[in-house]
């Protein structure tokens, strides 16, 4: 194994560990304050990248696609919430797993009706394409690096925003004890509004962010989900901060057993026999690691409530 | 010495920097019906919960007649004859009255993991329900629906719940909460015949039932135990008086 | 108000109905399009026995789990990779499927029933998934792609149910068979526990049950059943897939459920049935037709509860 594709294994990881943190940071707080299971988020991440794909293509400029994408992910969050969502805060969680289903549904059909069945491809920006020279025989594409930046920023900033400000404390204490928070007279509709706003306009980002290095296509945004969910459980709900450890976690056992898992194996068993095991494991490694947090620390790394 | 039906060492319950239990320390003898008062928010409640079970307590040790029972949950707690009712009224409204309280026997009487058989026709199980729903006075009610059943009987229900578990030590908490003056009177001398044959926590706000009806009283206050006697010596302790009956009752 | 018996219409008759129709639809069949429509009500069947095991712990012991499909997927991989192996008997072949389904259930089960709510949720899907990307990485048995079968399982040697009919047959059985377990199980003293959890948990610990065993035990349950009605999907498509236990699966699965109503066993079966013929019929349209199967859910949702049954009652005027 050598040393190089490790380090390009390990950023890979980071990578796909901040693409989960930026679809999970919103996602645990709705579930921590409202106690509301949302399937659909997955949906603002493919809709993000659809969007940047769409305006990148009208103004042919990706930076300016960006930055008309943002508000239109967050505008069409809100929308959601207005039309479905808040209508479903106080149901049973049945309801809120059968409703946001069917939007799924009707989502991922829709982006086909609109942009078609075959996936879009959105060009990198110019200016940041190809590879640098991180250390000798260490080339790395500067787009990665990019998505790699923003997100550890967008980490810092939402780490200052719910420690700092009024409106992050307010979060942090609905996540641990929300009929306190509306006792307190806050209007725990319009907090949760902002947050599930600020959740699909994060995820949009990051479907924004990835479109140009994969394929813009319906239902891109499902097994992310799924990936987030996993995140959520490790993380513990309604924290931000295990969400980002969650995240960079389950991005890096799942990047470095893939491609590593067999090669590891191979020190054991036979090397037929330790690729089939190691491509059959690899997958299944977060899962395992979500078991075994689950069977040490039902509540997740970082539970928010007490 | 014999050992006392429940004994609590030294519980504690902390939320936060505020210790709702402090210390609590109680012995109460085999047929003994205890009382404990205090005002709102003295942890009552609380304590209830965590010798039953419901709550963990932050140390301290809760003895059934001489056996540590502190690691047990609250269904294990249940098998081995300390049996609780609810303050806000805890049945199943969906199922009949005699099945709240046929499922209580089940639990007592063999297994639960029985897969065939209609279980709301064993008469196995009936027959103790319907005993204990004699024992309330609720057996012309037996086929309702125990949603429909009115608050009082509703409390009824509960204590007959509570019966066919066939306690040894058997916590009450407020068993007369909401309940009118004419309800309030059937359930006081449903409790009088109970006393005696089993040991009884009773927590109660109508002070008067409780004077009537204990044997010992305690007062909690903050947590603490402040006083523990026979009513009459609650009654004459100054320190309950400004703590609690200066208030409440005066 | 006396609590209401097991109503004629409600319990007893509705379901022989239903069966009886299965049962003589083999006869209508033979007047035209009898391949189809055969293979047709045998899918539906065969999802009408998954969606009455997800019933059981969907409506009886309420219980949101999302990853159902998981059971569907490992039932049918029984068959595909035995008879991979040569063994094509049912006799090897179904103890099989359901005892993978079994150990399945007893193992996810125990860790997610340790959670509650939204958990409990994520966690059953997160387990379903496992079970979807293990099935894809197996190369050997076909991948992403899936596998087809040299042909369905034996009976004891004969190729009996290889015949449409024979088939259909079998599957009506174990659909009877299923549902009369789980109504057996639902007033059994077991049954009664896991519907007590439903109404008040707290009230149920407090008369001594501790229900962990139990809703693990009516997982197991429904997972292996689940794992029966895979053993069928393999069989009548003779293909599997990992297309078996996707998400979207386990979503349709409890989309079957409430659209027939919750906890009443027959309901499921309704349910299963209403689904898949709204599905051929919608997709008989346009090929978009989840662009309007996906809001009327959230229609459905919003306006309308208790699913199809608790509509119709309504309908007649039965109060919901």
């Amino acid at each position: 194994m050598s040393l190089t594709l490790l380090y390009v294994q390990t950023l890979n990881g980071l990578q796909l560990g901040v693409l989960l943190f930026l679809i999970a940071a919103g996602l645990t707080l709705v579930f921590g304050v409202m106690d509301f299971i949302n399937l659909a988020h997955g949906v603002q991440y493919m809709i993000g990248a659809y969007l940047a794909a769409m305006f990148t293509a009208m103004t042919g400029n990706f930076f300016l696609g960006l930055a008309l994408a943002l508000p239109s992910a967050l505008a069409f969050g809100l929308l959601l919430e207005f039309l479905v969502f808040r209508h479903l805060y106080d149901r049973d969680h049945l309801d809120q797993v059968l409703a946001t289903f069917g939007i799924i549904l009707a989502l991922n059909q829709g982006v086909k009706v609109i942009w078609g069945a075959a996936p879009l491809s959105v060009p990198i920006p110019d200016s940041l394409t190809g590879a640098i020279v991180l250390m000798p025989g260490l080339l790395y594409p500067v787009w990665r690096l990019v998505i790699i930046g923003s997100g550890l920023a967008v980490a810092v900033l939402l780490g200052l925003l719910v420690t700092k400000t009024r409106i992050g404390m307010l979060v942090r204490a609905g996540a641990t004890n929300a009929p306190m928070v509306s006792a307190l007279g806050v209007d725990i509709g319009k907090l949760f509004m902002i947050v599930f706003g600020f959740g699909a306009m994060l995820a949009g980002f990051a479907g924004a962010m990835v479109a140009p290095i994969l394929s813009v296509e319906p239902g891109m945004g499902d097994n992310l989900l799924i990936l987030t969910f996993v995140v959520i459980v490790i993380g513990g709900i309604g924290s931000v901060r295990g969400a980002f450890i969650a995240a960079i976690l389950v991005g890096l056992v799942d990047t470095l057993g893939r491609s590593f898992g067999p090669t590891l194996l191979k020190a054991v068993m036979d090397p037929a026999a330790a690729s089939q095991t190691g491509r059959a494991l690899a997958p299944m490694l977060i899962y395992i690691l979500m078991a075994a947090v689950l069977f040490f620390r039902p509540a997740g790394l970082f539970p928010a409530k007490k | 010495m014999r050992d006392a039906a429940l004994a609590l060492r030294h519980l504690h319950k902390n939320y936060g920097a505020l210790a709702v239990t402090d210390d609590v320390t109680l012995s109460v003898p085999s047929g003994e019906l205890h009382a404990i008062i205090g005002p709102n928010g003295a942890g009552k409640t609380t304590l209830i919960h965590q010798i039953s079970g419901l709550i963990p307590s932050d140390s301290g040790h809760v003895l059934l007649g001489g056996q540590d029972v502190t690691a047990l949950s609250l269904p294990q707690r249940v098998h081995h004859g300390l049996v609780r009712s609810f303050q806000i009224t805890s049945i199943l409204p969906g199922f009949s009255v005699l099945e709240n309280v046929a499922l209580a026997v089940q639990a007592r009487l063999g297994t639960s993991f029985r897969f065939f058989g209609r279980a709301s026709a064993e008469e196995t199980l009936n027959a103790p329900a319907r005993a204990a729903l004699a024992e309330v006075g609720l057996l012309h009610r037996a086929d309702v629906r125990a949603g429909l059943l009115s608050h009082g009987e509703k409390r009824q229900l509960e204590l007959a719940i509570a019966l066919a578990a066939e306690p040894k030590v058997l916590l009450l908490d407020e068993p007369l909460a909401g309940t009118g003056p004419e309800e309030s009177a059937v359930l006081i001398a449903l409790l009088q015949r109970l006393k005696g044959r089993m040991t009884i926590i009773l927590i109660e706000h109508d002070m008067e039932a409780v004077f009537a009806l204990a044997d010992r009283v305690s007062v909690l206050v903050y947590g603490r135990i402040i006083a523990t006697g026979s009513p009459a010596e609650v009654r004459e302790n100054i320190d309950v008086r400004v703590a609690y009956l200066g208030e409440e009752v005066a | 108000m006396m609590v209401k018996r097991e109503t004629i219409f409600g319990r007893e008759a509705f379901p022989l109905v239903i069966f009886a129709v299965f049962a003589l639809m083999p006869i209508a069949a033979s007047f035209g399009a009898e391949n189809y429509l055969l293979s047709m009500v045998t899918r539906v069947m065969i999802f009408a026995i998954a969606a009455i095991s997800l019933d059981l712990i969907l409506g009886y012991g309420a219980l949101v789990s999302f990853g159902h499909a998981a059971f569907l997927g490992i039932g049918a991989y029984a068959v595909g990779m035995l008879s991979a192996h040569g063994v094509k008997d049912a006799a090897i072949q179904l103890p099989a499927a359901l005892l993978a389904s079994a150990t399945f259930a007893a193992i996810t089960g125990a860790l997610s029933l340790r959670t509650k709510g939204v958990y409990f949720i994520m966690i059953t899907l997160a387990f379903g998934q496992m079970a979807f990307f293990l099935a894809v990485s197996l190369a050997s048995y076909g991948g992403d792609d899936g596998m087809t079968l040299s042909g369905r399982t034996q009976l004891f040697g004969t190729d009996w149910i290889k015949r449409d009919r024979h088939f259909y047959y079998v599957v009506l059985a174990f659909l009877i068979g299923t549902y009369a377990l789980c109504r057996s199980l639902v007033v059994s003293r077991f049954g009664r526990v896991i519907r007590g959890a439903r109404e008040n948990p707290q009230r149920m610990a407090a008369i001594g049950y501790s229900l962990f065993r139990f809703q693990l035990a009516i997982y197991v349950i429904a997972g292996t059943l689940c794992g029966l009605a895979g053993f069928l999907l393999a069989n009548q498509s003779e293909f599997i897939s990992p297309a078996y236990m996707t998400w979207q699966r386990s979503g349709e699965l409890i989309v079957m459920v409430v659209l027939g109503g919750l906890g009443s066993l027959h309901g499921a079966v309704i349910g299963a049935a209403a689904f898949l013929l709204l599905e051929e019929w919608l997709s008989g349209f346009t090929e978009h037709w989840k662009l309007i199967f996906g809001p009327f859910l959230v229609v459905v949702v919003l306006f309308a509860r208790g699913g199809l049954m608790g509509a119709l009652k309504r309908l007649g005027g039965r109060g919901a």
